[in-house]
């Protein structure tokens, strides 16, 4: 009996890396070649564009200097702070909204407008009211996160499942009891969502504040950097900055699972 | 019925928006005899009547209309730019698919990151001036615009595409006869959040460093102690961010009607 052999097919080798990765690599590579190149060229203002090499010592300078710790350690206390108020005033008035369609009309309007308005236009009222020092800070940063917040809630509250409400209701349950065992669970996702803006905001609203008016926490040290024209620090604190405040968002949205969430 | 759908007894016949104003209103009124009252200190806010009473003041004394013009023109030029960059950014990363799966992480961590921040290192670069402050609004608001254009492009229906195919059209053809007007209504939504960003960058950055237009107007009030006048500068800022973003809204609206 004639056997025939198996066919088979030779997959392509994988390539080391990939096309993406290789990418990604070259852009960064000639991003940094472009940058060393006007550092020495004298076409920009001297220290305006300061030498990777310089960056990168006034980077390590910080990240090895107590006082920068302190420094970030308001801030991240002004910013949690703030997150905390506006977060749960948020969450209480976005349940509020959500579940009455009357307050909803009456009121849902005046947030949807005044949320995308430019806060820190109100630090001025912020300083009357709560003085010079962190309370302003916060107050400002609590300002920025309650509508994002509250308007994520009020639209995560109209979304809940019929079913889940109905269920609850026919177990008796307390206001208290559908909130805590319907509402808020079923809410996951809207509430996250509006914690990971809110955290955005009051992270832009606190430090542009302290950048304004204040004698401690990052938002400080970068006009004061500023001040004294120390150009590689203001950049190091920059790129810790922006890397802290991408990772802190980050890591809300996949604390709350929203990656698993399909994005429309 | 959803949860929002139940309306408490008694309201049927009350306007809810008539609610929302006689609420501010009341509001308003509480505030004035607690301060005419100095149970509020009217050196910590200023009554109500007197805001009301240094709206004219300010309009007219502190030139409201040509401040409002050099902010409105700021957010012009920072609109122009983000459109014709953030569109064409975005059209190319749709274009080069290596390029998209690289980028398009970090156009949306640019997103995330307090660009606005960045002011002070703007200062320096283009000085302190108009540029500063357009150039922060443009990067600031980006993003949306370059993640909008893709997401419109890349969800062109498939049949127009076809039809653009079995009419043999040259790839210009195929792009500005079916894949842009396609993409239009959801480039325009990137657009709109990109304005809104840019309004708000522009204002708060006049605002922080003390040039320009309505930022400024708040900042200068501030510093003078004109508590009437700073109040009612930001009750007007307010007004011309919500008509801003009205009409953007309303823009949206007739671009894209079905929805």
């Amino acid at each position: 009996m004639a056997t025939t052999d198996r066919l088979t097919r030779t997959a392509a080798p994988e390539p080391l890396v990939s096309p993406v990765t290789l990418l990604r690599i070259a852009i960064i590579l000639a991003v940094l070649a472009i940058w060393e190149f006007l550092a020495h060229s004298g076409l920009l203002y001297r220290d305006v564009v300061p030498s990777l090499l310089a960056i990168g010592k006034a980077l390590f300078d910080l990240l090895s200097h107590g006082d920068y710790y302190f420094n970030l350690g308001v801030t991240a206390a002004e910013i949690g702070t703030a997150l905390l108020i506006g977060g749960v005033s948020g969450i209480a008035v976005g349940i509020l909204l959500g579940a009455n369609r009357f307050l909803s009309k009456a009121f849902e309007g005046y947030l949807y407008y005044l949320g995308p308005t430019p806060k820190i236009i109100f630090f001025p009222i912020m300083i009357m009211w709560f003085g010079v020092g962190p309370g302003s800070k916060i107050a400002l940063g609590t300002l920025s996160c309650f509508f994002p917040v509250a308007l994520s809630v009020a639209a995560g509250m109209r979304q809940i499942d019929k079913v889940l409400i109905r269920v609850g209701k026919s177990f008796r349950a307390s206001t208290w009891q559908m909130i805590t065992k319907i509402y808020l669970p079923a809410m996951r996702h809207p509430i996250i969502n509006g914690i990971r803006l809110g955290l955005g905001v009051a992270l832009i609203g606190t430090l542009l504040a302290e950048t304004k008016l204040s004698n401690k926490g990052i938002g400080f040290l970068i006009i004061n950097a500023y001040s004294t024209f120390d150009m590689p620090r203001m950049y190091a604190m920059l790129i810790v900055l922006f890397v802290l405040a991408i990772g802190a968002n980050a890591l809300v949205g996949r604390f709350g699972g929203l990656e698993g969430i399909k994005r429309t | 019925m959803t949860i929002a759908a139940s309306q408490q007894p008694g309201t049927r016949f009350v306007s809810p928006a008539l609610v929302g104003v006689a609420t501010l209103l009341v509001a308003l009124l509480i505030m004035e005899l607690l301060i005419q009252l100095n149970f509020i200190s009217r050196f910590i806010v200023p009554p109500p009547s007197e805001i009301v009473a240094s709206f004219g003041r300010v309009i007219v004394e502190e030139h409201v209309f040509s401040r409002f013009l050099l902010t409105l023109g700021e957010c012009l030029m920072a609109g122009v730019m983000l459109t014709m960059f953030g569109i064409a950014g975005g059209v190319l990363m749709h274009r080069v698919k290596l390029l998209q799966q690289a980028c398009e992480t970090w156009v949306a961590a640019m997103a995330a990151a307090p660009l606005v921040l960045a002011y002070p290192l703007f200062m320096v670069i283009f000085g302190r001036n108009a540029w500063t402050i357009i150039m922060m609004g443009f990067f600031a608001a980006l993003p949306p615009v370059i993640l909008k254009t893709v997401e419109g492009m890349a969800s062109t229906r498939k049949v127009l595409v076809n039809v653009g195919r079995s009419f043999n059209l040259t790839p210009a053809q195929q792009f500005w006869k079916i894949m842009f007007p396609a993409a239009l209504p959801t480039i325009f939504v990137g657009v709109r959040l990109g304005l809104i960003f840019a309004l708000i960058n522009i204002v708060g950055v006049e605002f922080l460093i003390n040039y320009g237009g309505l930022g400024q107007l708040i900042n200068d009030l501030a510093e003078r102690y004109d508590l009437a006048g700073t109040y009612a500068a930001i009750c007007f800022v307010i007004l011309v961010s919500v008509l801003f973003f009205m009409a953007l809204e309303k823009t949206e609206r007739w671009l894209r009607p079905i929805d």
